[in-house]
């Protein structure tokens, strides 16, 4: 592994098991996933609604619970020379790693808020267990300078978590996982439900954080406007599996599989009242996926092979790679 | 034409707990608006202006500190007018939400169909609801038996939309409908929506956070800050010239989905929200960069730049 890489996973896997009125149903959210993400970048991830985007992000923080499961696969990451397997770690050692070395935000942020303590504690919580040797009042001057150092207003930490609108909540949530200086932070969905101009708050924190720690940031939403604007590079998440993974850049302008296509033609723009066509059908269910592509029943240029056997992501151009059977055919 | 509904002179105050006690701030402050039939009417805006508070005061789940709200000719004068259940129905923004992960959602359909006495028998029952789910794309036979949790969450969001349907409403008030969703099907239900409107003659309260989408399927667009409405008009003008800076703001705030259009510029991050509702004078003084002293004294009257309603003291003279 070069020394640019922060973490990579391999062919991992992870399902909900569930159990449906006596029968074993399960939704295999993540499948046979294999990324290499670098230091000092922000890699996107889009896709469909529920095709496993927070569920892999779950799986690289090693954060699963039931009737979530591991069912294979290696999450490393790379921290100065120590190749660190995460799944393979007892709780104690995982906890260790969290905020400090890895932080995640999850969708809606809420969770991450004790409801009952204002944000000045809960910064004080954070710091506690992780500096040992301060001073109250030492404490509150670190949470002081932080909030100011990001731009965000100094009363935020005197307010319950609940008294916060769900934008200055979202920014106050980043905050606090860039606190320790991870070198990698997960960000789910961090922009949904904003408005515009809070959402543009957010990403410039996002960016000012990822610009002074030069750290990881991996960022999941559905919205193709914020990745343009933030995104390095990108993964298109479909069904469980990653099907293309490019520089932003070449996935807005040269996206090579049909659904990513799909997805950036469907974009409605300014000053055009032109028919958008969606991509056609629905979206498979995780738990009784087709044979072959999982896009093959919605593909409007299927062949033979793609209702039959899978396609592997592969490298389809310089930084680029696809899992469709139309483009990786003629590599071979 | 006469209109669908009208909003006249809508306000809700709330007063704001622990803290500052004694405060109480003005979710909504005195806006008035009409919506014709067939019109797709949205209502956008900052986070926490007051967008859900106006369609629960149209719903009749929250109880307005003043103003009317008259939909084809009942006033909400009267004591429990009848639109507040057939005429009007709703959809929220979080389809996983709305059904219970542990029923099955054709249940939902039929609770609905009884509960408005819509059908005396199983078998006419299964009829509307199958005829509303043809609206939407979807069919009995595809929804018939089956959990939430077996769905994509556009399915779910346009099953709660057949739902909504059941009624033969006049309006459908869609708060979020699709923020929580992917472009694509994000497409899927703006188009359900403008067809809805077209051959249903239906009218839509989009509540929105999402410009483009409210650009390509809506006719009139009211854009709310703090309680107030600040720029109301046709969406060519306001979206594509809009007058009001927060407009402005709000317009150059949409990213867009081309990275050689990235953002380069910085903006003021907002104060607290409570903050900014208790100001005096124009709520956005405080971030705005044509801001002048007066506007951080008076609120601005409302002025009118042919069919544009503004609110600011740059064209109120
Ligand atoms: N607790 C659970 N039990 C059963 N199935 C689940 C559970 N949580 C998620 N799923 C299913 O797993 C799949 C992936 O869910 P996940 O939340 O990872 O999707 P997502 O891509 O983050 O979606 P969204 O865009 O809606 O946030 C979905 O089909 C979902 O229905
Ligand atoms: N029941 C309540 N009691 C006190 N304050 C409330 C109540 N409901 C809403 N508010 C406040 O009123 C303001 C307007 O809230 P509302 O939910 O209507 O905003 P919104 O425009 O729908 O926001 P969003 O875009 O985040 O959905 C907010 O400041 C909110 O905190
Ligand atoms: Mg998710
Ligand atoms: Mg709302």
């Amino acid at each position: 592994m070069d020394n640019n890489t922060v973490l990579v996973t391999e062919n991992i896997k992870s399902y909900y098991v569930l159990d449906v009125g006596g029968s074993k149903k399960v939704v295999k959210a993540v499948d046979d996933v294999n990324l290499t993400i670098r230091k000092n970048e922000i890699y996107g991830i889009a896709g469909e609604s529920g095709c496993g985007k927070t569920t892999l992000m779950k799986t690289l923080y090693a954060l699963m619970n039931p009737p979530l499961r591991f069912m294979g696969g290696k999450v490393i990451y790379y921290r100065d020379d120590q190749e660190i397997d995460i799944l393979s770690l007892s709780k104690e050692e995982r906890r260790k790693l969290r905020w400090e070395y890895i932080a995640y935000i999850p969708q809606g942020a809420m969770s991450i808020f004790n409801p009952v303590i204002k944000l000045k504690e809960t910064y004080r919580d954070f710091l506690d267990s992780h500096l040992s040797g301060k001073t109250r009042d030492e404490i509150f001057e670190i949470a002081r300078e932080h909030i100011k150092e990001l731009g965000l207003p100094i009363k935020v930490l005197e307010a319950y978590p609940h008294q916060l609108s769900g934008g200055m909540r979202q920014r106050v949530a980043i905050a606090l996982a860039g606190l320790l200086k991870p070198a990698v932070i997960f960000a789910d969905e961090p922009t949904t439900a904003l408005d515009v101009v809070v959402q543009r708050g957010v990403v410039q924190l996002l960016k000012d954080i990822q610009e002074s720690l030069k750290n990881t940031i991996i960022l999941v939403t559905h919205d193709m406007g914020i990745h343009a604007n933030i995104s390095d590079r990108m993964a298109i998440m479909y069904a469980g599996k990653i099907i293309e993974e490019a520089e932003t850049k070449e996935i807005f302008y040269n996206p090579l599989h049909p659904y990513t296509r799909f997805l950036i033609n469907s974009l409605p723009k300014f000053g055009d009242k032109g028919v958008r066509a969606s991509a056609p059908g629905n979206p498979p269910s995780l738990a009784n996926l087709p044979t072959g592509c999982p896009f093959h029943p919605r593909c409007p240029e299927k062949t033979d092979i793609c209702t039959r056997e899978v396609p592997e992501l592969v490298q389809t151009g310089e930084e680029h790679k696809t899992a469709c059977w139309l483009v990786s055919k003629g590599d071979e | 034409m006469k209109p669908l509904i009208e909003i006249e002179n809508l306000r809700k105050e709330f007063f704001l707990g622990s803290i500052l006690s004694r405060d109480k701030i003005v979710a909504v402050d005195n806006i008035s608006f009409k919506i014709n039939p067939a019109e797709i009417f949205t209502l956008a805006g900052e986070s926490g202006c007051g967008k859900t508070t106006v369609a629960r005061m149209i719903l009749g789940f929250e109880e307005p500190t003043a103003g009317r709200i008259i939909y084809s000719k009942e006033s909400s004068d009267n004591k429990e007018p009848v639109w507040f259940t057939q005429g009007i129905q709703a959809i929220f923004q979080n389809p996983f939400e709305t059904f219970n992960p542990l029923r099955k959602v054709e249940h939902y359909l039929f609770e609905t169909v009884y509960n408005y006495k819509l059908a005396e028998s199983q078998e006419k029952a299964r009829e509307i609801i199958n005829s509303k789910l043809e609206s939407v794309g979807l069919s009995y036979e595809e929804v018939a038996g089956k959990y939430p949790s077996e769905f994509s969450g556009g399915q779910l969001q346009r099953i709660s939309i057949a739902r909504a349907l059941l009624t033969d409403p006049g309006l459908l008030i869609a708060d979020e409908p699709v923020s929580m969703v992917d472009a694509s099907i994000r497409m899927s239900i703006v188009n359900l929506f403008k067809k809805l409107k077209e051959e249903l003659q239906m009218s839509i309260l989009y509540i929105t956070h999402d410009l483009a989408t409210a650009y390509y399927m809506s006719g009139q667009i009211a854009i709310m800050f703090r309680g107030h409405i600040m720029e109301m008009g046709p969406v060519e003008k306001v979206l594509m010239e809009p007058a009001h800076p927060y407009t402005k703001l709000l317009r150059e705030s949409i990213p867009e989905a081309d990275p050689a259009k990235k953002w380069t510029d910085r903006i003021s991050i907002s104060d607290l929200e409570s903050d900014e509702y208790l100001r005096k004078g124009c709520k956005f003084a405080g971030r705005c960069p044509e801001a002048q002293d007066k506007c951080k004294e008076h609120t601005p009257e409302a002025a009118y730049i042919d069919d544009v309603f503004v609110k600011c003291h740059l064209y109120s003279g």
